[in-house]
């Protein structure tokens, strides 16, 4: 049993993040205001934080799981995960830093100058981030299970304890350093063990991974007459692609870039690591299907990655690789999980709950009050919803929010930053079609579900037809709509696209 | 209270060329929103969508074309190179380098239309 192990393990993460977190609080407020010091972060630091903060659950357990479950048509997962990157750097990434702007709310009324759009935008990045939030504390609850035995609220109390003490603190986002540590904790514990796995594997006269599925090896063939992989494909491949800039906790740490120009240069360093770290998960989904040929009955294919060192090394060193693959697969979920709770912690916070309590208490109450909570809303609501609702899988449930963001906010993103004729009337009916059309898709699969045939594909990855939905219609309003184009459309766009160095002080504020 | 204070240090800097004139009347036409400032907005908006566009283009074309070739060829599914099946390995390991080289490209090419920009508001 490599519970104690594992269990150690798990415990000196959520200390370290605990530690660290109240840590840097200190010494950035003895320091210097943290928003200074942030602007002074190099692409490397910067890169290595985006990394902790990004690889989640989904990335450390999910991606392997559906690999070793479904085959080589999931390699494309990692693969959107990454080019959403690419994405987000030709597209918004330095106009994003240049913007000023801290959040997507702050962003969509400084480009729209309308408090509804605004509204609008802090209610999806709540919802995104619920969204985000809860396949992280069902995972916590997956890997404490699996390695200690407990039952399964634990893992999943524990992580939201954590992460609401965390952001509770306000300690989280100051601290860029910890996010870059947990990305190289989390590099380090995927990789030492795969690579022990290969070498065995090899040593052992690497058999050839078996699978009673043919679409297992081959790609795009349909697993069952229904089947439509070409479909899934590029609708998973348009959500995570466009859905990466939309995510609430991504766009946050630009600010922290010192420029524009810092701001590309980061997010290339961003996709090294990124592809550093996505080779690895797929070694672990076909070294599962070497190992375990077929699946065992009550048995969770998202624990594949843990399972794998007690099946081939077994013994002590079975309990020590399962115990660092515990301990980053923690550090996984609690680096996302504070990252996504701070960010809806903070619109929360300041759309709802500051301007409620100055109504309530005619502006008594301290503003570290009304941030604790907020911080505990952010955290409670999706751990309530991750106890009541069935576990639907640690990556499907990360695709949902991915297919949101991608219908909502990249749009609104790219056309921003592009069009100069995007009108409120455009940018607020095309983020509410978005949202409804994408949620709507998958929750109907989802409570009614799953469909057969086109209707299933159609209705279970939507990105493909709602993305181009929500640009058609946000662009024909627009159009339509020419009187509520906002003044000062042009004086932003001098703002995001004008390069350093170049003296336009009337249109960009000092920040 | 009654220490005496430390000698007083005149701090100069080194450079005295004449100060960069406080803002470039090119650029106080960008500032300003003048027509001309827009003219040069929108070229330097048209480069950089260009460069993104060709970026994007680049990527849909090899990676979004993928699906296309498997299935246009479906022969190309049971390709095996060193070992591993072609699509495995394309999606496994060789798109991680090419997407960043592909970023390190665009970056690059993006700061030198930058750096034209500012060169044009300079010379006019």
């Amino acid at each position: 049993m490599s519970a104690p192990l594992s269990l150690v393990a798990v415990g000196v993460v959520c200390l370290l993040t605990l530690i660290l977190g109240g840590l840097g609080l200190r010494l950035s407020r003895a320091t210097s205001d943290f928003y200074v010091a942030g602007r002074s972060v190099s692409p490397r630091m910067n890169a290595s934080a985006i990394g902790g903060e990004y690889l989640s659950a989904a990335s450390f357990l999910g991606v392997a799981g559906l690999i070793y479950d479904f085959g080589v048509d999931q390699l494309w997962l990692p693969v959107g995960y990454t080019l959403g990157y690419l994405v987000l750097l030709v597209m918004v990434a330095a106009p994003m830093r240049r913007s000023g702007a801290f959040t997507l709310p702050d962003f969509a009324e400084a480009r729209l100058q309308s408090s509804r759009v605004r509204w609008i935008a802090s209610v999806l990045v709540v919802a995104i981030g619920w969204l985000y939030l809860i396949p992280q504390f069902q995972g916590a609850s997956l890997v404490l299970q699996h390695v200690a035995g407990v039952p399964g609220w634990v893992g999943g109390t524990v992580v939201a304890i954590v992460v609401a003490l965390a952001v509770g603190a306000g300690g989280m986002r100051s601290i860029t350093f910890v996010q870059a540590i947990q990305y190289w904790i989390k590099l380090s514990a995927l990789a030492i063990p795969a690579c022990i796995l290969l070498a065995l594997w090899w040593r052992s006269g690497h058999p050839a991974p078996v699978s009673p599925d043919p679409s297992w090896h081959l790609a795009l063939t349909p697993r069952e007459p229904g089947d439509h992989p070409t479909y899934r494909v590029y609708s998973t491949m348009v959500a995570l692609c466009l859905g990466t800039m939309g995510l609430p906790h991504v766009l946050v740490r630009y600010y922290t870039n010192p420029d524009g120009v810092g701001a590309r240069r980061t997010t290339v360093n961003v996709l090294a690591l990124l592809g550093l770290f996505y080779v690895i998960p797929p070694i672990y989904g076909v070294l599962g299907r070497v190992e375990l040929p077929t699946l065992p009955a009550g048995f969770r294919t998202d624990t594949i990655v843990l399972r794998l060192p007690g099946l081939v090394v077994g013994g002590l060193g079975g309990d020590l690789l399962t115990a660092i693959l515990a301990g980053g697969a923690f550090a996984a979920l609690l680096s996302t999980a504070s990252g996504v709770a701070m960010s809806v912690t903070g619109v929360l916070d300041q759309s709802l709950v500051r301007p409620w309590l100055a109504r309530a208490t005619g502006g008594d109450a301290g503003m570290p009050f009304g941030f604790r909570i907020a911080a505990a809303a952010a955290v409670v609501v999706p751990y309530a919803v991750s106890r009541l609702a069935d576990p639907i899988g640690l990556a499907t449930m990360v695709g949902l929010a991915f297919a949101v963001a991608a219908s909502t906010f990249a749009p609104l993103l790219i056309l921003g930053v592009w069009w100069r004729s995007l009108s409120r009337r455009g940018a607020a009916t095309g983020l509410v079609v978005g949202a409804c059309a994408a949620t709507l898709s998958v929750g109907a699969s989802i409570v009614w579900g799953p469909f057969e045939g086109w209707l299933g594909a159609i209705l279970s990855t939507p990105a493909a037809w709602t993305v181009p939905l929500a640009v058609l219609v946000t662009v024909v309003v627009s159009l339509a709509t020419p009187r509520s184009v906002p003044a000062g459309t042009t004086r932003l766009l001098v703002r995001l696209h004008t390069p350093e160095g170049v003296d336009v002080r009337r249109s960009r504020p000092a920040d | 209270m009654t220490t005496t204070p430390p000698r007083r240090v005149r701090v100069t800097s080194a450079r005295r060329g004449p100060t960069r004139p406080a803002a470039t009347s090119l650029a106080r036409d960008l500032d300003e929103q003048t027509g001309l400032g827009d003219v040069y907005l929108e070229g330097l908006m048209r480069a950089q969508f260009r460069l993104a566009a060709i970026v994007l283009g680049l990527a849909v074309a090899s990676i979004g074309g993928l699906p296309v070739l498997l299935i246009a060829i479906p022969s190309v599914r049971h390709l095996t190179l060193l070992g591993i099946p072609f699509p495995w390995l394309v999606l496994g390991v060789l798109v991680y380098p090419v997407t960043w080289l592909l970023a390190g490209w665009y970056t690059r090419q993006a700061e030198r239309v930058e750096s034209d920009f500012r060169a044009a508001l300079d010379h006019r």
